[in-house]
């Protein structure tokens, strides 16, 4: 009962922002294509109403701003109105994304994992590795991607793995940072109990470290999903535009197709959504298995 | 071993001239200075003094979880580092440190687990160890469950379970209200003369010190020293009400002679 009650209290709230939202997306969509309505009516001689002003900023074919109904239209349009398999689909496209992005998550989440245990049980490894993950990390993705693409493509590796790659190497970092400090989390007391029972270090990563860092894990896996999607996205930009949301996202600037892009990007969004919340499903059901949910 | 003095098989735990200094941004502090200590076997021994007297830090360094800068110490017969590693105490901290993951039971095993006792064993000692402190019937429970008496005595009880011959505690009920631990106080006593344990224990109360206690050491602080070591004539059985009688005020006031002589107090 409690339960349902707060649930209904949210959706108040939560559907006031979503209007607000909207709405600050309509005022922008008319402004910004108000200049392209006027423009065309002066270049056809025509005098223009606002009101005729009004309607055509919500109905042109490639505007600076699409409004929220023109992109949900092209939306439902590309996933519900077309076979999956379809290379016009946006599911089919998202899904190539999917799946680069969930390899890469892998490679890289296991990798930070692994490097942060080496950095917890080591402190040459943390002197001398977390400065080139650091270092790694201000590298901008965008002009280390085409190499990236351009090297393993030159050894014949195309496809996914490269953009994986991609992937992996974002979600890593957060990766590696999270769980080093999850590791490190144990309370003074928790620790020198340990020291107390003469445990070995990895009766203490396995007893201690490994299930206190159990939440950091999750904050962390999450950040790395999400960076995992912006990762692939970014590694379908230089192959060429052929197939994923980037190459969505590409072929719309192309050919200006505005509308085409924001359903990108929606899809985009609405993937890491969902990619996070399933981690978010995953985290509940198991902090309430060690019984650290309340 | 060689030239320790006869006291040393009585003595379960012993310090001679120890020392601990240590740098700070201030410069050196001075937490032990010329600590002299037996605690001979099944004594319940109540390091008293202000904050800052370098108690906590003494029992630290018995159970090796701090290295003195000076002197020496035994812990049944060994350095302190050996005892350690063969598990000759039990220690409890100020706070519970339950692990929040682990059922009460499970948080009374972990000892066990480290030391690897098999399983069927394992289950008898953390029930005996339970039963020990009362709290069999919340063995499924986890901490966040409990009340903080109870959480310590979980706590207790994972200490207990190993059956260790030395319970170190440090300030175990300091967090607590004072009827809980009036409680904790009169079940650490009885479980104390039924298992025969050696224990020191930390506090800055002078009632708790003198109602548990068989032999009170007085700290003073800056730097940290014995002020006093005052016997306990209390007899053996301490029912609560002995707090009123003449010889426990007798004792208390001796303590608190103690402190201030050792400028502990104002």
């Amino acid at each position: 009962m409690v339960m349902a009650e707060s649930r209904l209290a949210g959706v108040a709230p939560v559907s006031v922002i979503i209007l607000a939202i909207l709405a600050l997306w309509y005022i922008a969509a008319i402004f910004l294509n108000a200049a392209w309505s006027r423009d065309q009516a002066a270049r056809a001689g025509l005098e223009i109403t606002p009101r005729d002003i009004l309607l055509d900023t919500m109905t042109q074919q490639r505007p600076r701003l699409p409004a929220p109904h023109q992109v949900a239209k092209e939306v439902w349009k590309t996933t519900a109105l077309q076979n999956p398999r379809s290379k016009r689909s946006l599911v089919h496209h998202g899904w190539i994304t999917l799946q680069a992005a969930l390899a890469g998550f892998v490679i890289g989440a296991a990798a930070g994992a692994l490097l942060a245990i080496a950095i917890v049980h080591a402190r040459s490894v943390d002197m001398s590795v977390m400065p080139w993950a650091v270092a790694s990390q201000a590298v901008p993705i965008l002009a280390l991607a085409p190499m990236i693409i351009v090297v393993l493509s030159s050894i014949g590796i195309t496809g996914l793995l490269p953009k994986a790659l991609i992937s992996a190497y974002l979600s890593f970092f957060p990766m590696v940072v999270g769980m080093v400090v999850g590791f490190r989390s144990p309370d003074p007391i928790q620790s020198d109990l340990m020291k107390t029972y003469h445990a070995t270090r990895w009766q203490i990563f396995g007893k201690l470290r490994l299930p206190v860092s159990v939440p950091h894990a999750f904050a962390s896996l999450k950040i790395a999903a999400a960076a995992a999607i912006v990762g692939a996205i970014v590694g379908e930009l230089p192959t060429g535009a052929v197939a994923g949301l980037g190459a969505r996202l590409l072929t719309g600037s192309y050919y200006g197709q505005t509308v085409q892009i924001w359903s990108a990007l929606f899809a985009a969004a609405v993937l890491a959504a969902l990619v996070v919340g399933l981690l978010g499903l995953i985290q509940a059901v198991v902090l309430r298995q060690m019984g650290m949910a309340r | 071993m060689n030239g320790h003095s006869a006291v040393g098989d009585q003595s379960v735990i012993s310090a001679h001239r120890l020392g601990l200094r240590f740098d700070t941004d201030d410069g050196p502090v001075t937490a032990l200075e010329e600590i002299d200590i037996e605690i001979a076997k099944g004594e319940f021994v109540a390091l008293i003094g202000p904050s800052g007297c370098g108690k906590t830090t003494l029992l630290r360094v018995i159970a090796d979880l701090q290295k003195p800068t000076s002197g020496r110490v035994r812990v049944n017969g060994m350095d302190p580092a050996a005892a350690r590693r063969a598990r000759s105490y039990g220690y409890v901290f100020q706070a519970a440190g339950l692990y929040p993951w682990r059922t009460v039971a499970r948080n009374v095993g972990l000892p066990l687990e480290i030391m690897g006792y098999p399983a069927a064993e394992r289950k008898d000692r953390i029930a005996r160890a339970l039963e020990l402190v009362e709290l069999s019937g919340v063995a499924k429970r986890f901490p966040w469950q409990l009340s903080g008496g109870m959480q310590q005595r979980v706590s207790i009880a994972r200490a207990l379970s190993f059956d260790a011959e030395i319970l170190l505690m440090d300030e175990p009920f300091g967090a607590l209200d004072e009827i809980v631990r009036d409680r904790l106080n009169e079940q650490l006593l009885a479980l104390w003369r039924r298992t025969g344990k050696t224990i020191a224990f930390v506090t800055h109360s002078i009632p708790e010190a003198v109602y548990l206690a068989t032999r009170i050491i007085v700290m003073s602080p800056r730097p940290g020293r014995i002020a006093q070591i005052i016997d306990n004539p209390l007899p053996v059985e301490r029912p609560l009400e002995i707090r009123d009688s003449a010889e426990f005020i007798a004792v208390a006031q001796q303590v608190r002679g103690g402190l201030r002589a050792g400028h502990g107090y104002g």
